[in-house]
């Protein structure tokens, strides 16, 4: 199972030609890059595109560049940011905005940061969960669609979730706890 | 300081990482062979000179006669890579 594999052994794999590594590369940090150009930069969706497709072009093209593989996710949001800021430039060269726009999405980018430690978190609690947390929170699908989708009575939507999300929460808790102590 | 993992924090969080459109995921996952599409294409350029220049009178109707199909990025780095050389 490539999913289970660390951000070095992705690398590694992608870096000998592995396609399906490089196709769960591209599934892992896809939404991560997708929400640093709409929620952070808030990109229309066509400069998006076009970042989106920039950084994973460069990504590819150079992995042999990277350093420390663990790293890549940095690399990444590094990646994104840049060519964020180099399109919002280019557009506002076209169409001159506000610079404040961008200023004031400092805590969005806090924010995705903890959305992917939540997000890893959640891989942890099984395909059940994952499966209904992502429908439900990232997928806005109402309880009759997921009812239906994963052929599950609709009454019990609401409680999956809620035990869900208690999981998630001990798991979340149980990952702060060494950091806690070591501060002590 | 610890933090309070409350539902409704939870549920923000959850909500940031939506899926990226899947024809953008697509694309993306397909740079490998897109990549080694245009390889091929630059290298029978430097090879056949006929081709090359039927790529540079007209590129997209010369790569789609060669049975080509790359998408409009790959069609302006190819481009890019012909001007280069």
């Amino acid at each position: 199972m490539l999913e289970a594999l660390t951000d070095a052994e992705l690398v590694q794999r992608c870096r000998a030609g592995d396609s399906e590594a490089w196709n769960t590369l591209v599934e892992r940090f896809s939404r991560y890059v997708y929400a640093i150009c709409v929620k952070g930069f808030r990109l229309r969706e066509e400069d998006a595109e076009d970042v989106f497709q920039d950084v994973f072009t460069r990504v590819y093209t150079h992995l042999d560049k990277l350093r420390d593989d663990a790293a890549v996710r940095p690399w990444i949001a590094q990646l994104t940011r840049r060519l964020c800021l180099d399109s919002i430039a280019r557009s506002s060269k076209e169409q001159p905005a506000p610079e404040q726009d961008f200023e004031e999405s400092s805590d969005d980018f806090a924010e995705i940061e903890d959305a992917f430690a939540v997000r890893e978190a959640v891989t942890t609690l099984g395909e059940a969960c994952q499966e209904i947390l992502d429908r439900f929170f990232a997928q806005d699908q109402s309880y009759r669609t997921i009812s239906a989708e994963l052929d599950l009575p609709a009454g019990t939507i609401a409680s999956r979730i809620a035990r869900c999300l208690r999981k998630l929460r001990e798991e979340l808790e149980g990952r702060s706890e060494p950091s806690r102590e070591s501060r002590e | 300081m610890s933090r309070i993992y409350d539902e409704e924090w939870l549920g923000q969080r959850l909500r940031i990482l939506r899926p990226a459109p899947q024809g953008w995921v697509r694309a993306a996952q397909e740079l490998p062979s897109a990549r080694r599409s245009l390889d091929e294409i630059v290298a029978r350029a430097e090879a056949d000179l006929e081709f090359r220049t039927a790529l540079i009178a007209d590129l997209e109707n010369a790569l789609a006669q060669a049975g080509y199909e790359p998408d409009l990025r790959g069609v302006d780095e190819l481009r890019k890579r012909l001007e280069s050389r």
